[in-house]
């Protein structure tokens, strides 16, 4: 083998071997310890952002409120917006694309292990410099939509941050996008035709390509925002004929794909969920698939809709009005088919089904109040009021994130061995849709009534006083519930009851494998005959339709005992390269704020040996 | 030079249509020709403009295609690759020219501009 | 296995993919693919500015078509000497390939310099990054193609030493030519649209 000629060399790029350990996590490539990661990081950025949010509503509380400055309520808002939309929401759906997408499509890994280890990095990188700006010269402070030329203009580091965190956030996306796209497409086990695809992974593969052409162009944006404040560019100097349009049609164009890619996921969720629990197929699976890649498409005709105030003329305004009002359509046909799956079915009243409805639900709200913004004259009307605000949380929170939780709830057992206690995830669920509703649903009134957005404080004696208090309590109110979230997890750690390999009696192949699953995943690479493939390994049909048990089915489940034979399994080994190279952004990113050629330029020269190293390692000590 | 037939791997060939070298070498006369053809084009004085700007894309279309599915196989390829790329292209035209349409066709609202 | 059904997947079963084609290759396009919308930005902003100029030179003033047109030559021909340090490889002509790969670096590197020599001269003409916006943008778009280049180079450099030390000699070393050179005919065709439109396309 060529690289047994450089001895030496080998020495210094031999591969690490551990396996546990913080060492062990630190150069892992396995796509379930990364997930693992990108989901506990999310969670704590969860907590983050909503101290950020609690903050904003004790502020908001009262009229005329004292607890924070104007100055420090823009960074609290701002990095509110970022980091539920790009340090929570995202991750949490990568995290179970990462987990699940392998094994849910009979694959051992994805495609690039190390390049999977890469974009956690990066992301936990990035997110940990942005949070680094609250110490050195105050947070990002322009909104999260970063408006120039305002975002160009305010002085200090904070919009600056903003620019290279997103842009590092944005290489981890890009770099995830890619993974995940040629793993659904060349890696699924034999068998595993497009059409036999579970749904989440369909949603994933939206997602996925939704990523891969939308982060260009915000990239784009964040480099000329940039070279305009550290450079002195013009892109958006109003002085030298720069467009303030330019940026808002630059951040719009990722910015309404960027909506999708938070809520397909989600979508894909409860399509797994939803079934199990009613113990029926998904109603209608090639529509909802179709939907979904509809709503892939049309996504990237409306985005001017969040710019009907900004001057575009009646032509503009018509033609995106329509796109933004046929869009509903395919969202629509989802709703329907979620409704018939459950419709007929045996219900089982868990949380993971709780939290699926409880998106049905939420989302139907949010998306009709988006309906109306469709409308430009209502838009016009409703456009920086707090109407705004209360849709965009119906559908990121009441959606989103009650489909990553009940994601969470559902395939908690698969990756961790126990289950989390069911009465204290009902509580948590009731507990946060009643704060969520308290939150949130007034500001549709209290928007409608003229409370503008991005306000630090409102005088008394516009009628907004008492629904202000009242989303204040709200908001504390889901706060006590993620306690209770936090309460079961730790509980359910120690005393949680055993899963085994399929609890739910479920449908897909991830829960063939004994939780959690070993490290290769599968013993033996599956064949794969129908949709739903683990179902009827354990069931076929009577003529009736009734599901019976198949004799000896199920008891396929891949136990241990196969040991032996997976001693032959070939995994990709760890590395620290992705490590290495992550490292080298955040560095030349400060180098960036602090104007340092030298710092810009060791940072670059650290990514580019990581490059080297990872490009250069052995695949494996046995030389394969 | 294509004596390599005898020697070569089987599953190589059955795979692989490779242009021969020489094809190559064509294609790229063809291709400095035409860039001779687009600057003398852009020379051309009192001509229509839009004609101009027609022609000028249309060659540069031409180059487009030929290093794309020539020099980088796209034309004997597995058709995944070509669908890949071509999504990223048309997404790329119709989002830009749309919103280009909308910023040089905005009513009464556009900032400064100066030919000068 | 006791199985009646015979197995689909192969002896090698780390080698088995869905689609039967590289993973590596489908990753290429699919960041080309992605790579279109981030120049696509970055050119259409330059059109949304090109006219914009309140201070310093216009294009007009400014472009040197014929200087550009030979560095724009240039690069096409350094499509055509990778193409052939490809056919090179696939013949197993590790000399051949090694000389064009070299020729395409070289050739690359020739571009870089008309641009640094462009750029510079553009400087001293009065056009800065910061002189307008037809500046900024003028000089971010190129200066993200020239990056791109030059991160080709060095990729082609790489792969010029790898095949010195024999480490393209394997069945996977065609493979690794062609994904850079799939980068490289990449950068080429942006340049093909910038060209065009930045440079030859009458600014009226």
């Amino acid at each position: 083998m060529a690289s047994a000629a450089l001895p030496g060399r080998r020495r210094i790029l031999a591969r690490p071997t551990a396996k546990t350990g913080v060492w062990g996590w630190m150069t892992t490539v396995d796509h379930k310890k990364i997930g693992i990661m990108y989901g506990v990081t999310a969670f704590i950025f969860f907590i983050l952002g909503g101290l950020e949010a609690l903050a904003i509503r004790t502020q908001l509380a009262v009229p005329d409120g004292e607890t924070l400055s104007a100055e420090v309520y823009n960074q609290f808002f701002t990095m509110h917006g970022i980091t539920m939309i790009f340090l929570v929401v995202m991750p949490m759906g990568v995290a179970l694309m990462n987990y699940f997408i392998p094994l849910m499509i009979g694959a051992r890994d994805v495609a690039f292990p190390r390049l999977n280890a890469f974009s956690y990095w990066v992301f936990l990188l990035g997110g940990l410099f942005l949070y680094s700006s609250f110490f050195l010269g105050g947070a990002p402070d322009g909104g999260w939509f970063g408006y120039a030329p305002l975002s160009t203009e305010l002085p200090g580091n904070g919009m600056t941050f903003y620019s290279l965190g997103l842009q590092m956030l944005g290489v981890a996306s890009l770099a995830g996008a890619v993974n995940f796209i040629i793993t659904i497409i060349n890696m699924r086990a034999p068998g595993m035709t497009f059409m036999r695809l579970p749904v989440f992974i369909w949603m994933s593969l939206v997602t996925s390509f939704l990523l891969l052409f939308a982060m260009p162009i915000i990239a784009v944006a964040l480099f000329e925002l940039m070279f305009d404040r550290v450079y002195e560019a013009n892109f958006f100097n109003p002085a030298a004929g720069g467009d303030p349009l330019l940026w808002q049609n630059l951040f719009w164009l990722f910015g309404h794909p960027e909506v999708y890619i938070m809520i397909l996921p989600a979508m894909g969720i409860i399509s797994e969920v939803l079934p199990t629990f009613a113990r029926k197929p998904i109603f209608g699976y090639a529509a909802i698939v179709f939907a979904g890649i509809a709503i892939g498409f049309m996504g990237w005709g409306v985005w001017a809709h969040h710019m009907f105030t900004s001057g575009l003329g009646p032509v503009a305004n018509t033609a995106f009005a329509l796109s933004t009002m046929f869009i509903a359509v395919p969202t629509g046909i989802k709703i329907f088919n979620w409704i018939g799956t459950l419709w007929g079915g045996a219900i089982r009243f868990t949380t993971p089904l709780l939290f699926s409805i409880g998106f049905v639900a939420m989302f139907v709200i949010g998306g009709l109040s988006g309906v109306t913004h469709a409308i430009v004259p209502h838009d016009a009307q409703q456009h920086d009021t707090y109407y705004v605000v209360a849709h965009f949380h119906y559908v990121l929170f009441g959606g989103a994130i009650f489909g990553l939780f009940a994601g969470t709830y559902y395939w908690w057992p698969k990756i961790f061995g126990r289950l989390l206690g069911e009465r204290l995830g009902k509580a948590h669920f009731w507990l946060m849709l009643i704060g969520f509703n308290l939150a949130f649903g007034p500001m549709h009134v209290f928007g409608l009534q003229g409370m503008p957005r991005r306000i630090y404080k409102y005088p008394s004696g516009m009628g907004w006083d008492f629904w202000n208090l009242m989303s204040t309590v709200g908001a504390f109110i889901i706060a006590l519930s993620f306690v209770v979230f936090l309460v079961n997890v730790v509980l359910s750690r120690r005393r949680g009851e055993i899963a085994g390999a399929d609890p739910w009696d479920a449908r897909t192949l991830e829960w063939s494998m004994p939780s959690p699953p070993p490290e290769y995943n599968f013993a033996e690479v599956p064949i794969v005959k129908h949709r739903d493939d683990w179902w009827y390994t354990k069931y076929t049909e009577t003529p009736e339709g009734t599901p019976t048990p198949v004799h000896a089915g199920g008891a396929d489940v891949d136990d241990d005992d196969d040991g032996h034979e997976a001693q032959h399994i070939h995994l990709p080994d760890p590395s620290y390269f992705p490590l290495v190279a992550a490292l080298g952004l955040p560095v030349a990113a400060y180098g960036v704020i602090y104007e340092n050629e030298i710092v810009i330029g060791a940072g670059l020269l650290v990514a580019l040996l990581g490059l080297f190293g990872w490009t250069l390692e052995p695949s494996a000590e046995d030389g394969h | 030079m294509t004596h390599s037939e005898g020697t070569g791997d089987a599953v190589h060939e059955a795979h692989d249509h490779h242009p021969a070298p020489r094809t190559y070498v064509k294609i790229a006369i063809i291709l400095a020709i035409v860039t001779a053809i687009e600057v003398a084009f852009s020379y051309i004085p009192d001509a229509d403009p839009g004609l101009i700007v027609t022609g000028l894309v249309v060659m540069a279309f031409v180059k487009f295609a030929l290093v794309a599915l020539y020099f980088m196989h796209l034309r004997f390829d597995n058709r995944l690759f070509r669908r890949l790329f071509v999504t990223g292209i048309i997404l790329s035209l119709i989002v830009f020219a749309v919103y280009l349409a909308m910023l040089f066709g905005r009513g009464g609202a556009a900032p400064l501009v100066t030919g000068s | 296995m006791a199985t009646s059904e015979a197995p689909a997947v192969p002896a090698h079963e780390e080698h088995y993919t869905s689609t039967g084609l590289d993973n590596v290759k489908m990753a290429m396009w699919a960041f080309l693919g992605s790579e279109c919308l981030f120049f696509g930005s970055l050119i259409s902003t330059y059109l949304l500015y090109r006219n914009r100029v309140l201070d310093g030179p216009t294009p007009a003033d400014i472009y040197d078509i014929p200087y550009t047109s030979v560095s724009s030559f240039v690069l096409l021909m350094s499509s055509l000497t990778m193409v052939l340090a490809l056919a090179g490889i696939q013949r197993r002509d590790m000399r051949a390939c090694r000389i064009w790969l070299l020729a395409t670096a070289m050739l690359g590197m020739i571009f870089i310099g008309g641009q640094i020599y462009e750029f510079t001269a553009f400087v001293e003409e009065g056009l800065k990054i910061s002189t307008s916006t037809f500046g900024s943008s003028f000089f971010v778009m190129t200066g993200f193609h020239g990056a791109h280049v030059t991160v080709g180079i060095f990729m082609l450099l790489a792969l010029f030493g790898m095949s010195l030390f024999g480490r393209l000699d394997s069945d996977d070393g065609p493979r690794k030519v062609e994904l850079i050179g799939l980068y490289w005919h990449f950068v080429d065709i942006v340049w093909i649209v910038i060209f065009t439109v930045v440079y030859l396309v009458p600014t009226n």
